[in-house]
Formats: structure tokens, C-alpha cells, sequence
């Protein structure tokens, strides 16, 4: 078993033990903690397949972020006040069904990553930064100035939405669903980067002539993968509204997409569990430092910068080696 | 809808994109010289905000005021450059914008800290309030006007720095071949040092003057930052000119489109729901802009063609 492979078992062994724990020590604030903890660790899996084996570092995340947020939030706003989405040309309901709202969720960011995405890749490097963040701004305006779904006030759904056979108000069964949730997605995760589309994304990103060269597009592929990346961090989006049962333009901010990113630098970019390890590090020095000084943005600034000048790879990179086949 | 109506908006719009240009002009000499995108430009425009309101509460000068905005941003940006950036130059855009991140945590949460959350404010002058009579019979604010002539006036000054001092030849040489020119004897890191806080400067300098219109709050500065970044991608990055044109091009499509889009629909649809969505598209009307010259042109109006 390589070192990473210690690192990616004990993350998930941790993932699995602490809030058991917290369920026999009965304290479920660790158990929404840990929720939290996953549902961002899935939305940096996300971009990690756009940043770390597209090498596209998106700087506006947080748009298929808030997309999942909002197509979880207007469904249920729907359903919960008996009003129909669209009368016309047919009729469409809200929903309370956690399985409707994902994949609402991942087609609609999966729909603005391919729009996004085809005016972005247009430009690449320091421009593809700028234009994603300022889309990302475009949609969070726009989201502040629609006043139909709350507005700057965002939304509130009573009650937390349904899954078949849990009881998703219980802060456990929420929490499995969602770990579940992740590990699926981790392993399609480990799957896709095995995928000759893959390893040709691989390539697309540190030779992009050479994949040309042997009769494929780069950019095609690089969209894909945008693609893709968008539709599973809508799907975060989704479950972390549902965890607050509260959707508003703050999950839209840059701000928002600078986090998600941090999640996948800290932990380590392009490597499977970097954005759990990162999310999970994230959750806690929010919590910690937190709890010392009301200003700890201060501290974890210093942090990320002591990450950005002195370690390399991120805290998987750090302990793991240099583990990646394809650098 | 009359023409002085119209009159005052285009120039509102000026004035927003003069002061645009004051951030995206740092912004794009820091990436053409330096290649280095800078997220915590924002937080110098900040900085400059905060050293302005609290100078003109002390001493009651709004020139000196201004002086301490653009002296604290530049001294800013001059500690920042030799501390953190200058570690950042050779390292890919993902750490510079990580480290930049964090250079925003940084800074906000410090002013917050030193400042506390409340916003502050920076009252406009005596000699400069009041309104001011046009030809053709449009009554405008007198600061308002003064901050376009003082824009108009910066951007020729930093034209004449470019084309025609010798920093400025360093700066194109440093642009095109930074290698070249400290084998010339040129010491690239005094250079790199000065053009970061030059950008710094004129950041902070952005910010004191659009403070004394809005509040100087943490966190004012991210916004102008991302816009300055739209000014950038149309303009095309390390051109002054792109960056003058980009950004009088933003200020009025955001001024005009925020007035003219909700009485358009207004043709259309009854007027309450006209306003809400005329509004809710006009937020978006800059950044469809940038989608247009982007499909036309994806270097900028005035970049470099790969």
C-alpha cells in the first residue's frame, strides 16, 4: 500500500469513526460539523477534476455551487407553498424528493459550466482566472437583483427534503447519506482519471499540441471535464442548502469559489482525497480558530500562505510524496 | 426621458469608469511587467479608503487626505511586494492566486480588527461640493466632475510615464524581456518593487476618491477588483490604452444599462415587473459585454495576438 493510500483510508476511516462517536458521546453538533465537513469536501472533488487534472484553475465555482443551492431551494419553495414552477406550455411542480433535486441540481450547473466553459476556454492561463470570477460575479448579481426567489435574502425551506427509506431530519442519517454520496463520487472520480478520456485530459493539460497532434481537441476535452466538474459541485450545492435549509447568494460569492479552491490546495491539488483531507482541515480551523479570536480570517490567512510559500502539494503532497503517475 | 437625463447618466458612467481605470491600470502594468495576478489589489483600494477617512477625521484636509491614501497604499503594496509577492513571480498563477487569497483574508479581517465593522466616512470637501452648471443646462456635481478630469489627467500622466521616461522604457523592456534588460544593468527587483507600489498607489488613491461618494467599509474593495478584471479581459492585460478604453466602456454600460434596460421593458411588460427584471439583466449587462468581446476578440481589444 503506497503512503497515499494510508492517507485516503485513514481519511475516510476518521470520516466514518468521528461521528459515530459523536453518536455514542451524543454530540450532534460534531455529526453537523462532519456534514459540513463532506458536503465540501464533495463540491472541491468537483473542482479538483477542473483544476487538478484539467488544469483550469476556475476561480468561479461557487456559480454551480449556488446553482445546486438554488435548484434545491426553488423546488422546495414550490412544493412547500403548493405553487406550480411553470404553468405553461406544461405544468411543472416543485418537489420535496432529494433524488429530483440532485439531478436538477447537477443538469442545471452541468448546463452553465458548458456556457461558461465555451466562452472561458476561448482564453486560457491568467485570463480564464479573470473570466470565470467575473461570470461567477455576473450570476451573484444577478441572483441579488431577481427578487422572485428572495433576493438578497435568499430562501428558507421549513423542512429538511426527503430521501426514500432515511429520515433525513436525524443529523446521522443525513450524514451517511451524504458520505455515501461523496464515496460514490470518489470513485467514479478514481474511475474517470483511469478512463482513456482520462488520461487524454491528462495529457491535454501539460502538452496540449501533442494531444492535437494525435487527432484529438484539447479544448473538447478540457469542456468535458468542466463540465462534469460543474455538475458535481451542484450537487454539493444542493445537499449543503439542504443541510441549512437555506439557500442565498452568499453560496454564489467569489468569496464562496476562493474557499472551494482553497479546499483542493490545501489538501492537494490532483490528488483523489486532497479535497477531503483540505475540506476537512478547513471545517476544523474554522471551528478552532474560531472559537479563539472572532477575527480568525486573520490566522487563516497566515495559514494558507504559509501552505502557498512553504509547502508544496498540500497536506496530502506533504505526507504522501510525490505520488502522481502523470507529473 | 430627457437629453440632459441622458447627459448626466453618460457622464456618471465616466466617472465610474475613470475610476475603474485607476484600479485596472495597476492591475495590467503588475501582470505585464511582472506576469503575476494580484486578487489583493482590492484590499489596497481598501487600505487607501480607510487611510483617507481616517487622515481627513483628524486634520480635516481632503487634499492631505488623498495624499495619505495614496502614500499608505503604495507603502502597502511596496511591504506586501517584498514580503510575499516577490516569492510568487516564478510560481504558476494557482499559487498566486492562493496566496493573494489569503493576502485578502489578511487584510480585510486586519481592518476589521483595527477599524471595526462599521463603515466609515469621508465627507466631500467645501470647494468641492455643490453642483456645477454645463453648457446646454446640466446641473452636475461638482466632485463627480472633478474625479473625471482628475482620472483623464492620471491616465495622461501615466502615458507620458510610459512612453516617455526612462522607468517607462524599463517598464516595456521589463514587459517584453526581463532577462534582457537586467543583463543591461536594470535592477529588476527595484523596478518590480516600484511598479507594484506605483499600481498600489493609484489603487488606494481609487479608493479615497470613490470613498468620499460611498462608505469606506472592509470589503469595499472586491467588488471594483472583479470589475477591474472585466476592464481587463475587454481591454486586453499590460495595455494602458486597453485598460482606459475597457474600463470607460464598462462605467457606461453599468450606468447606462441599469437605466436604460428597465424602460425598454417597460415598452413590453407592465412597469413594476419591468423594473424588477430590467434591473436584474442590467447587473449583467457588463459581463455580456465581456462575453461579446471575448467571442470577437478572446486576447482584449488591445492584447497582444497570440
Amino acid at each position: 500500500m503506497s503512503r497515499e493510500a494510508l492517507v485516503n483510508s485513514a481519511a475516510l476511516l476518521l470520516l466514518v469513526a468521528v461521528p459515530v462517536w459523536a453518536l455514542w458521546a451524543d454530540e450532534p453538533f460534531t455529526i453537523t460539523l462532519a456534514t459540513r465537513a463532506v458536503i465540501f469536501a464533495l463540491a472541491a472533488a468537483g473542482l479538483n477534476i477542473a483544476l487538478g487534472w484539467g488544469g483550469m484553475v476556475s476561480l468561479g465555482h461557487a456559480v454551480y455551487f449556488g446553482l445546486g443551492g438554488y435548484a434545491m431551494g426553488v423546488l422546495a419553495f414550490h412544493a412547500q407553498n403548493y405553487t406550480p414552477l411553470m404553468d405553461w406550455p406544461f405544468t411543472i411542480t416543485g418537489t420535496k424528493s432529494m433524488p429530483v433535486i440532485w439531478l436538477v441540481a447537477m443538469i442545471s450547473s452541468a448546463v452553465a459550466a458548458l456556457v461558461i466553459g465555451l466562452l472561458a476556454l476561448r482564453t486560457s492561463g491568467v485570463y480564464f482566472i479573470m473570466i470565470t470570477l467575473a461570470f461567477g460575479q455576473m450570476v451573484f448579481f444577478f441572483a441579488i437583483s431577481w427578487p422572485t426567489y428572495g433576493g438578497e435574502d435568499g430562501l428558507s425551506i421549513y423542512v429538511r427534503n426527503s430521501f426514500p427509506g432515511l429520515n433525513t431530519l436525524v443529523p446521522i442519517e443525513f450524514y451517511g447519506l451524504c458520505l455515501s454520496v461523496l464515496c460514490v463520487i470518489l470513485f467514479l472520480n478514481a474511475r474517470l482519471i483511469r478512463s482513456p478520456f482520462g488520461l487524454a485530459l491528462n495529457a491535454a493539460r501539460q502538452v496540449p499540441h501533442r494531444v492535437e497532434t494525435v487527432g484529438m481537441n484539447p479544448t473538447r476535452l478540457k469542456l468535458s471535464a468542466l463540465v462534469i466538474s460543474g455538475a458535481v459541485t451542484g450537487l454539493a450545492g444542493a445537499l449543503f442548502a439542504d443541510l441549512n435549509r437555506f439557500v442565498s447568494p452568499t453560496m454564489l460569492s467569489w468569496q464562496m469559489s476562493g474557499e472551494i479552491m482553497v479546499f483542493v490546495i490545501i489538501g492537494g491539488v490532483g490528488r483523489l482525497f486532497g479535497p477531503v483531507v483540505g475540506a476537512c482541515l478547513f471545517v476544523l480551523l474554522e471551528h478552532f480558530l474560531g472559537g479563539v479570536s472572532e477575527y480568525w480570517q486573520v490566522f487563516l490567512g497566515l495559514v494558507l500562505l504559509g501552505i502557498v510559500l512553504f509547502g508544496h502539494g498540500g497536506v496530502v503532497g506533504m505526507i504522501a510524496g510525490r505520488g502522481r503517475t502523470h507529473d | 426621458m430627457t437629453a440632459i437625463l441622458i447627459a448626466e447618466q453618460v457622464l456618471n458612467g465616466l466617472q465610474f469608469g475613470v475610476m475603474l481605470f485607476l484600479m485596472a491600470a495597476g492591475l495590467t502594468l503588475i501582470f505585464g511587467v511582472m506576469g503575476l495576478i494580484n486578487l489583493a489589489h482590492g484590499s489596497l483600494y481598501m487600505v487607501g479608503a480607510f487611510a483617507a477617512a481616517t487622515i481627513a477625521g483628524a486634520t480635516g484636509s481632503f487634499l492631505l487626505a488623498l495624499a495619505a491614501a495614496l502614500i499608505s497604499a503604495a507603502l502597502a503594496g511596496a511591504l506586501v511586494e517584498l514580503v510575499v509577492i516577490r516569492r510568487l513571480y516564478d510560481r504558476d498563477h494557482l499559487d498566486q492566486v492562493l496566496a493573494t487569497f489569503a493576502l485578502i483574508l489578511i487584510f480585510s479581517e486586519g481592518t476589521r480588527w483595527l477599524f471595526g465593522s462599521f463603515p466609515l466616512y469621508l465627507d466631500i470637501p467645501a470647494w468641492l461640493s455643490g453642483p456645477v452648471m454645463l453648457p446646454g443646462g446640466i446641473q452636475y456635481p461638482l466632485y463627480r466632475l472633478a474625479l473625471i478630469v482628475l482620472g483623464l489627467l492620471i491616465a495622461l500622466g501615466l502615458w507620458l510615464l510610459i512612453s516617455h521616461t526612462r522607468i517607462g522604457v524599463q517598464i516595456r523592456a521589463g514587459e517584453n524581456d526581463r532577462e534582457m534588460i537586467g543583463a543591461l544593468g536594470v535592477n529588476i527587483s527595484r523596478l518590480y518593487t516600484l511598479v507594484f507600489a506605483l499600481g498600489a498607489g493609484l489603487a488606494g488613491l481609487a479608493g479615497a476618491l470613490v470613498g468620499a461618494i460611498q462608505s469606506v467599509q472592509v470589503g469595499m474593495g472586491e467588488p471594483v477588483l472583479i470589475l477591474a478584471f472585466v476592464v481587463i479581459v475587454i481591454g486586453g492585460i499590460g495595455s494602458i490604452k486597453g485598460a482606459l478604453i475597457g474600463a470607460l466602456l464598462v462605467g457606461l454600460a453599468d450606468t447606462l444599462g441599469g437605466i436604460f434596460l428597465p424602460e425598454l421593458l417597460k415598452l413590453f411588460t407592465d412597469p413594476a415587473k419591468a423594473t424588477a427584471t430590467g434591473s436584474a439583466f442590467a447587473s449583467m449587462a457588463i459581463y455580456i459585454l465581456m462575453a461579446v468581446v471575448l467571442v470577437w476578440r478572446p486576447t482584449g481589444l488591445f492584447g497582444a495576438r497570440v
